[in-house]
């Protein structure tokens, strides 16, 4: 498949670059892993003094903080666009990637692919495993296969919101920093949306609805049923909002001018 | 000699200036971090009256003074110091009349008094809209509050000086900035005040230099600090101030020596 082979050249020809300095891509994980193991060390440091908060546990919190990290590292592996207006809109290479036969959002993914950021896949697995085991969870034998589900869900999630905003950038020239504000409010995503307030929890599960990257598909596993109704529909969440944010990169590529010279 | 060092420090400041646009949504960014702590922080003592030293209230004023202190303390410094050396351009700071890690300090000074007016001030304003803020109701606790943080400031600066000095030695540093920077970040009492954690963990960080740049001022400003130990916590920062210079200078010295130029 035409699609397939060039995601394996592009594959290939990123770490040939990435092997070149080997203690760059050293130094990349092991900061990655510092920051994932900080927010670890806050949940474990608050839970000295409180058993729990509003009705959960150290251990579900932290089985919470493990999903999220996995499909977050998909989603930072695929779509880094944190610096697409720069580079793409501003620089103008969005022309060049314009003149090539393959989908140019397919093209721009494959360019800004990160791959050592699926680290976190495993760092999550680890937390999620842990806190999984002293919860005492059940497994069923089709609980792999919802869990990848919910996490691909995730990643479509995180996906749409972040290509929607990628896509601002062709209707404007000037640099809208949105999306490290978005980022920041996707960390609160990683905890029960029970704390936070009315508005809040309404724009973490209908607006930018990052609660379904982490405290809505842990439900399921957890088995907190009164939140079931949120587990079934992470998936249709996904696909609505993956679907608006590539239509919106549609647009923005037909209204796309070029950046002149 | 000094109008030297003074312009240096107004340069830099007019050169922020020049992008003040970027600040306006670093204002907002800080106030959703604070906005997210605070919820959290709100969920954890639900109901209980005082933890690690502070009261729910006090704990919402910790917050938001730090993130907005960390405003004006932060800086790049160390970044800049490893592109100038890294492009060899650090041998021509080097045989220019002055002192290239008194420059480096200046710009970060410029830069500092350009986020404490444009950054901290206004994002402490705004925020105190959002969240019940307290702030300190006696001139003494502004005054001592306001010495804390200058050190603080110096404090960290000399922390990012070393690091930037460690570019000459490593000649690639980025993963030890980055790690610096999230070390600083939890280690300093930014996320969590060094109160909250466990006793063999609090006795560690109390001879860490970390402590003194958010911590210190930060339980100063809300009041959790009795004025008898004030003193106490300012006489620590002072200590670090003067003994962070030794390792630095002694680093300097040796770098000067060391010194290979890649390009340029």
């Amino acid at each position: 498949m035409f699609y397939g082979e060039l995601f394996l050249d592009y594959l290939k020809q990123y770490l040939k670059t990435k092997l070149a300095y080997r203690l760059d891509l050293l130094n990349e994980l092991i900061s990655d892993l510092i920051s994932q193991i900080v927010n670890l060390v806050f949940i474990l440091v608050v839970f000295q003094h409180t058993n729990f908060i509003k009705g959960w546990s150290q251990q579900e919190i932290i089985f919470i903080y493990g999903f999220f990290l996995i499909p977050f590292a998909v989603f930072s592996t695929f779509f880094n666009f944190w610096e697409f207006q720069e580079k793409y809109i501003i620089k103008g290479e969005m022309d060049r990637i314009l003149t090539r036969p393959a989908h140019h959002l397919f093209q721009v993914v494959l360019e800004t692919m990160d791959p050592e950021s699926l680290a976190g896949v495993f760092t999550g697995l680890i937390i999620m495993g842990y806190a999984g085991y002293q919860l005492d969870l059940e497994i069923a034998w089709y609980d792999p296969f919802v869990f990848v589900f919910l996490v691909l869900s995730g990643v479509f999630i995180y996906g749409g919101v972040y290509i929607a905003i990628a896509s601002l950038g062709f209707f404007t020239d000037a640099k809208t920093g949105i999306s490290p504000m978005i980022y920041n409010i996707q960390s609160y995503g990683r905890y029960p949306v029970d704390i936070y307030n009315k508005v809040i929890r309404f724009v973490l599960t209908w607006i930018l609805p990052f609660a379904f990257v982490g405290v809505y598909p842990s439900a399921y596993f957890l088995g907190r049923e009164d939140l079931y109704v949120y587990v079934w529909i992470t998936p249709v969440i996904g696909v609505i909002f993956f679907v608006v944010g590539v239509w919106l990169w549609n647009l923005g590529v037909k209204n796309y001018r070029g950046a002149g010279s | 000699m000094p109008s030297m060092y003074l312009e240096m420090i107004r340069i830099r400041f007019l050169m922020m200036l020049a992008y003040r646009v970027n600040y306006y949504s670093g204002i907002i960014i800080y106030s959703i971090n604070i906005g997210a702590y605070y919820f959290l922080w709100d969920a954890i003592y639900s109901g209980q009256g005082s933890m690690g030293g502070l009261t729910p209230s006090q704990m919402t004023t910790y917050v938001a003074i730090s993130w907005m202190a960390r405003a004006f303390y932060f800086n790049n410094i160390d970044r800049e110091m490893a592109l100038e050396i890294k492009e060899g351009k650090v041998a021509i700071e080097m045989i220019r009349p002055y002192n290239y890690l008194a420059v480096k300090m200046m710009q970060a000074l410029g830069e500092g008094i350009f986020r404490l007016l444009f950054f901290s001030v206004p994002g402490m304003l705004i925020v105190a809209l959002f969240f019940p803020l307290t702030f300190p109701n006696s001139w003494e606790t502004w005054g001592w509050y306001s010495l804390s943080l200058s050190l603080s400031f110096l404090i960290n600066t000399e922390i990012n000086l070393i690091t930037g000095v460690l570019t000459f030695f490593l000649l690639n540093n980025e993963g030890l900035m980055r790690a610096k920077r999230v070390v600083v970040d939890l280690f300093s009492g930014l996320i969590l005040p060094i109160s909250f954690y466990p006793g063999w963990a609090q006795s560690i960080l109390h001879f860490l230099p970390f402590q003194a740049i958010s911590y210190l001022p930060g339980m100063i400003f809300t009041g959790a600090m009795g004025s008898e130990q004030i003193g106490g916590a300012i006489f620590i920062q002072l200590i670090w101030v003067v003994v962070l210079l030794l390792p630095l200078y002694l680093m300097w010295i040796k770098a000067k020596n060391a010194l290979v130029v890649q390009g340029g």
